[in-house]
């Protein structure tokens, strides 16, 4: 008798626990719906072409985001086209050249360590390295070096100031750590097998990796590259930092201009109290997801399409 | 050696198109060469470390020489307010409550809710609902975080306030509960939401990561579903689980964006909830948004409080590593 309540008893847990699964699996789902929801009933009717492809503006009703979102587009490009690589050559490197040593194991727990660093503080980095670096060349923008005339697309002044290119590279240190442990998950799950094939018919390691491995890995490294850009695309913080809040009413012209970049445009308009501004952040954050949605829908398509099993 | 085992029908690459190099000299040089060039990229981290250290340590230095700072009082002091007051005083404790405040609120919302979920997608639901709640999750986690803090803002605190009326009659006392235009707990819930895809995704990898003959056992014994998972999958995975829950709890730490929109700018000392509090993050943005001079101590005290805060999630995450490597159950 005590065994078949005992029985009853454990069954009754099991249902309770299953609706307390039920109950907290919805949250997040509740939560998500809650949240587009209520963006795009705020910022659903302020949402035009004009709005796209205006400057910004004292008035709500003229504001536009041209400028920041062509500011966005030139830091995350700048960002993916140096993160990329570096983050890439690292992960091979630690994949499939470095022998075990203690050298490998500090930088192995030093990219975990820089993957938990906050962005904000990142944004110091930058600061300090890039936009002023280290005041080694003088604290006054006036009499900094300049390499090329202004007109040109690689215009530079050292130091680099809060311009796009001191943004990307301080992006880059943000994704670094992220592209580096995704490519090494995506290096990892090739078989072994593939590797000793090809050494074992002649191939130099060199060759291994550049024929075999990495064509193998690479829907991996490159849906771990997409959701890394998808991130970098909505940090804001460490370019907060870096050169504050600018209003700015051209769109980049070459590596000095000075930017603005959508997030942080979304954070001063919803920042201040009038409900105005609040509907024009949320027509900016439908943009920003709607670009976020792309990313993500290139990364599961690459996800379910390319990756064919190894095994 | 064991012969290579080709498992598609076509070869990957046809090791004859290589482009290979005359002699093997040249082709030894060119391989040393590329792995040189790589291996330069991997101390690049190190050197991005050890860079961050630096110029925390060296203005962080440069902070405490000043007069009116002392080292005892930075540590000890209860009270943080460079900006306002004749007399300006160097505490970091309100900026660190207001912190952990926020973080508080924000794990006891995400670790349960995303535990829980993680043990749903793991061991209860269909391939069919994972497949749906899954990419759920991935759209919250790309969610910027400014988007979080704009959602705080114009609909977590405005329910919050339609709590006021019933707070009001019962609450009261030296310190009323009533929910301002910015709170600890708007700011904390919504960095909750943030941090949930995180909990819930690393521990659902640590739950599926579990072989499955311990829950084949485990139900040949007679256990319920509940008893499986709970009593024997969830012992099993422990270990990442606390280490998921440690890199949610860092990420909620250095979260900057939610607190600096929705939590306030007043750093001060309080476990309640409705009030306004400053974390280290949103004092960071105040200073470097704000106007004071690039060499004056309230500017330095940025670099103080950064040093801080890059101690704090440092030490969390090392404690996590050492979580995975000394608590992981190893099943073979």
């Amino acid at each position: 008798m005590a065994k078949s309540r005992s029985i009853a008893s454990r069954v009754f847990k099991d249902r309770a626990f299953l609706w307390a699964c039920l109950v907290a699996t919805n949250v997040a789902i509740v939560v998500l719906a809650v949240l587009l929801i209520s963006i795009f009933w705020q910022g659903w009717d302020t949402l035009s072409w004009k709005f796209i492809t205006s400057f910004a503006s004292r008035k709500p009703s003229e504001a536009g985001i041209l400028a920041p979102l062509m500011g966005s587009v030139w830091v995350c490009t700048i960002c993916g086209l140096v993160a990329l690589p570096l983050g890439v050559g690292t992960a091979i490197y630690l994949e499939e050249f470095a022998k075990r040593s203690w050298f490998t194991k500090i930088v192995q727990t030093n990219i975990m360590n820089l993957a938990g660093v906050p962005s904000i503080v990142y944004g110091i980095l930058g600061l300090t390295a890039f936009a002023r670096m280290f005041g080694a060349f003088g604290t006054n923008v006036d009499d900094a070096y300049t390499i090329g005339n202004e007109e040109s697309f690689f215009f530079l002044r050292i130091p680099f100031g809060s311009s796009v290119l001191a943004g990307g590279l301080t992006l880059m240190l943000v994704i670094l750590p992220v592209v580096i442990i995704s490519t090494q998950e995506a290096l990892r799950a090739v078989p072994s097998s593939l590797r000793s094939g090809a050494l074992a018919l002649g191939a130099t390691p060199w060759q291994t990796v550049w024929g075999i491995t990495l064509p193998a890995a690479i829907p991996g490294i490159m849906t771990g590259a997409i959701l890394s850009m998808s991130r970098a695309i909505g940090e804001s913080a460490p370019l907060l930092v870096l050169g504050g809040l600018l209003l700015v009413f051209n769109t980049p012209t070459n590596l000095m201009s000075d930017f603005a970049i959508l997030p942080l445009q979304i954070y001063n308009w919803a920042g201040r109290p009038q409900d105005e501004f609040h509907a024009i952040a949320a027509s900016a954050i439908i943009i920003q997801l709607c670009v976020l949605l792309f990313f993500n829908g290139i990364a599961v398509f690459i996800r379910q399409k390319l990756q064919k099993p190894l095994q | 050696m064991t012969s290579p085992s080709t498992s598609s029908d076509a070869p990957l690459c046809d090791l004859t198109q290589l482009g290979r190099p005359k002699s093997v000299s040249a082709r030894t040089w060119r391989e040393r060469l590329i792995v040189g060039t790589l291996a330069i990229a991997a101390t690049f981290s190190i050197f991005v470390t050890t860079t961050i250290v630096v110029v925390l340590a060296r203005e962080t230095i440069g902070f405490f020489e000043f007069p009116d700072v002392s080292l005892v009082e930075f540590f000890t002091g209860l009270e943080w307010n460079p900006l306002l007051g004749a007399e300006k005083h160097f505490g970091i404790w309100p900026l660190v409550s207001g912190t952990l405040l926020v973080t508080v609120i924000a794990a006891s919302f995400a670790l349960p809710v995303g535990l829980i979920s993680a043990i749903y997608l793991s061991e209860y639901a269909s391939p069919r609902v994972r497949a749906i709640l899954k990419p759920g999750l991935e759209i919250l986690a790309g969610i910027p975080t400014v988007v979080y803090g704009f959602f705080a803002l114009t609909v977590i605190t405005p329910l919050l306030q339609k709590a006021n009326p019933f707070l009001e009659t019962f609450g009261g006392g030296d310190a009323p509960i009533a929910f301002g235009n910015y709170n600890a707990m708007a700011a904390g819930l919504a960095t909750g939401i943030m941090i949930l895809p995180i909990v819930c995704s690393l521990s659902e990898d640590a739950l599926r990561a579990v072989p499955r003959s311990l829950r084949d056992g485990a139900f040949a014994l007679g256990g319920t579903r509940f008893d499986v998972s709970v009593k024997v999958v969830l012992p099993a995975a422990l270990s990442g689980i606390v280490a998921a829950f440690l890199l949610a709890i860092s990420r909620a730490v250095g979260e900057t964006m939610i607190v600096a929109l929705a939590a306030g700018g007043i750093a001060q000392i309080t476990a309640n909830p409705s009030a306004e509090v400053q974390t280290m993050t949103a004092y960071m943005v105040q200073i470097f948004l704000g106007d004071a001079p690039a060499t004056g101590v309230e500017y330095k005290s940025s670099y103080a409080v950064a040093a801080t805060l890059f101690v704090m999630t440092f030490v969390i995450t090392m404690i996590g590593q050492w979580v995975l490597r000394r608590f992981r159950e190893e099943y073979d």
